[in-house]
């Protein structure tokens, strides 16, 4: 599906982020990237969607070699990216932004169906503006309402529990859960959460711009909650609450 | 009723087309006036809605009886061709417990390189417990060559729990607008004003509202959004003004495109120590991430600027 060869980036103001990554994705399977944060991790991401340039090395989608592609050519190839912190628009509504993501006049019932998937009860929704009165939580929603409306073979999502709440990060689980029991194409998540980890099938460790350690899930993740060789600040346990008692 | 039903130019036709809901065939169903070169060609009254001619200045006045409810009314103006310097008054006199529609849009067409200009001077006396809603559209087209205007003035008088909204847009074409917009709240009377404007070229845009809250628990939201593109340049000047416990809010948005120019000076009056007026105010480039995220859904970047301008503008 997916291989990136040596690839290398580094920041306008100099600092060397990506110090040669490879990495395959293979079909059909969910890698989680993990890490700590400034590994590089969120910048893998945008240049797997385009949004980033590397210095150095190769990406190759399907056979095809899409290094010099731009955003727009690597979204109509199939790649789609959740923003980490969505964009908001004042004047587009969820209804604009699902047609624009699926590409063509979505009946209203239709965006329901997709708003309803990432929880979301969306005749509330589908004529409001995509702006500032949005919370967190809803927009993160509706940025994974949009990127599932693309059906595409391979989607990035990068860092989908950022700025969320408890609820709906709950919720958010549910979405990737199911999304995991569709088997619906590829999905490359940037996580630190035990949980989106735990739904893994390969768990790729990136620190300090390199890739630490990949492996099958199963094996990765006990080493990772176990502090292994992946790294000492990954991931992040989760905090259960129980009647708002933190036990 | 009175009618007057006199033929109009094909160009009149397009330009109503453009500015209203105008249907080739059935024309306006309701009542309705329509002004062609500074001439009143067709007009149709009905039972609850009287169109007469204003008698001390060019114009007419609007009279919707009381407790008309669910009625509308069209007197869209257009001016076909250069050399024309349109001044007209219409005065709309709406009767308490009313509920209507009113459309008064305008479109200037200059094939030569001669000016035009529509000058129109739209007032509302609204009655108690009347609800209004008000749109306008201004459009200009033909000769690049010709300087076409579109001046309003709107004024605004909204009795004892009365309400007008009042929808403006103007999308291209008009080379020089000055827009006067003046509003005066009785008791528990709201007025939600939406502008949308669009300048490129070297156009120019003026905007000025002046709103005044003189009765309790009266109430305004204001909303301007405009784009101002190539070397045009826009001016916005709002002035709310609380003189009794009165809530006001306006909001000033505006994308700068290419040389494009926009110019913003709210200003909020609280006379009253129960006033509550707030304004907001943003101008800038469109978000290079916004532009990134509609083309991580397929579109260039041509087309996810073309979508953000006009969702901004809808």
């Amino acid at each position: 599906m997916l291989t990136l060869k040596n690839i290398k980036w580094t920041a306008p103001e100099g600092t060397q982020v990506l110090k040669g990554i490879d990495l395959e994705i293979p079909d059909n399977k969910i890698v989680v990237i993990t890490g700590p944060n400034g590994g590089g991790k969120t910048t893998l991401a945008k240049i797997i969607a385009g949004l980033e340039k590397p210095q150095e090395g190769s990406i190759i989608y399907k056979g095809n070699d899409i290094t010099n592609l731009d955003i727009t050519q690597r979204a109509r190839l199939g790649i789609s990216y959740a923003f980490q912190q969505p964009v908001r628009f004042k004047g587009l509504t969820v209804l604009d932004l699902l047609q624009l993501a699926s590409g063509r006049d979505m009946s209203e019932g239709e965006a329901c169906d997709y708003l309803v998937r990432v929880g979301l009860c969306a005749r509330e929704y589908i004529k409001r503006e995509v702006n500032s009165t949005l919370s967190g939580g809803e927009i993160k929603r509706i940025e994974l309402a949009t990127v599932l409306a693309r059906h595409t073979d391979l989607t990035v999502f990068d860092e989908p529990e950022a700025g969320i709440d408890l609820w709906s990060f709950n919720n958010l689980i549910d979405v990737f859960q199911e999304l995991r029991d569709r088997r619906s194409g590829t999905m490359v998540i940037i996580s630190h959460q035990e949980r989106i980890l735990s739904i893994a099938d390969t768990i790729a460790v990136i620190a300090d711009g390199s890739v630490q350690s990949i492996g099958d899930a199963k094996e990765i993740l006990p080493e990772l909650l176990s502090g292994g060789p992946g790294c000492v600040q990954c991931p992040k346990k989760e905090v259960h609450y129980y009647g708002g008692i933190s036990r | 009723m009175n009618s007057i039903r006199k033929p109009m130019d094909e160009m009149t036709k397009q330009l109503l087309k453009a500015v209203s809901d105008y249907d080739d065939t059935l024309g306006y169903t309701d009542a309705y006036s329509i002004r062609e070169n500074g001439v009143c060609v067709q007009r149709k009254s009905t039972e609850h809605i009287k169109i007469e001619d204003k008698k001390d200045a060019p114009g007419m006045e609007i009279h919707v009886l009381p407790g008309t409810r669910g009625e509308r009314v069209s007197i869209p103006a257009c001016v076909t061709h250069g050399k024309i310097d349109d001044l007209v008054y219409n005065d709309f006199y709406i009767g308490e417990n009313c509920d209507v529609f009113i459309m008064a849009g305008c479109g200037v067409h200059v094939s030569t390189g001669e000016p035009a200009r529509h000058n129109g001077i739209h007032r509302f006396f609204v009655g108690e417990n009347s609800h209004v809603i008000y749109q306008e559209k201004h459009v200009g087209t033909g000769s690049p060559f010709s300087i076409k205007s579109i001046d309003p003035v709107t004024e605004i008088h909204l009795g004892r729990g009365a309400s007008l909204e009042m929808d403006s847009l103007q999308l291209g074409g008009v080379d020089k607008t000055v827009r006067e917009t003046s509003a005066f709240l009785d008791e528990e009377a709201s007025l939600i004003i939406r502008e949308r404007i669009l300048t490129d070229g070297s156009q120019t845009a003026k905007t000025d509202f002046v709103v005044e809250m003189n009765g309790k628990n009266s109430s305004v939201n204001l909303i301007s959004r405009s784009v101002a593109r190539d070397d045009s340049f826009q001016s916005y000047t709002s002035k709310i003004i609380g003189n009794a416990p009165c809530a006001g809010h306006s909001e000033c948005d505006a994308i700068i495109a290419g040389n494009g120019r926009v110019s913003a000076s709210p200003t909020l009056d609280a006379n009253d120590g129960d006033a509550q007026l707030i304004h907001e105010a943003a101008i800038g480039k469109i978000a290079g991430e916004q532009i990134m995220k509609l083309r991580t859904l397929g579109l260039t970047e041509e087309e996810a600027e073309a979508r953000i301008v006009a969702g901004f503008l809808k």
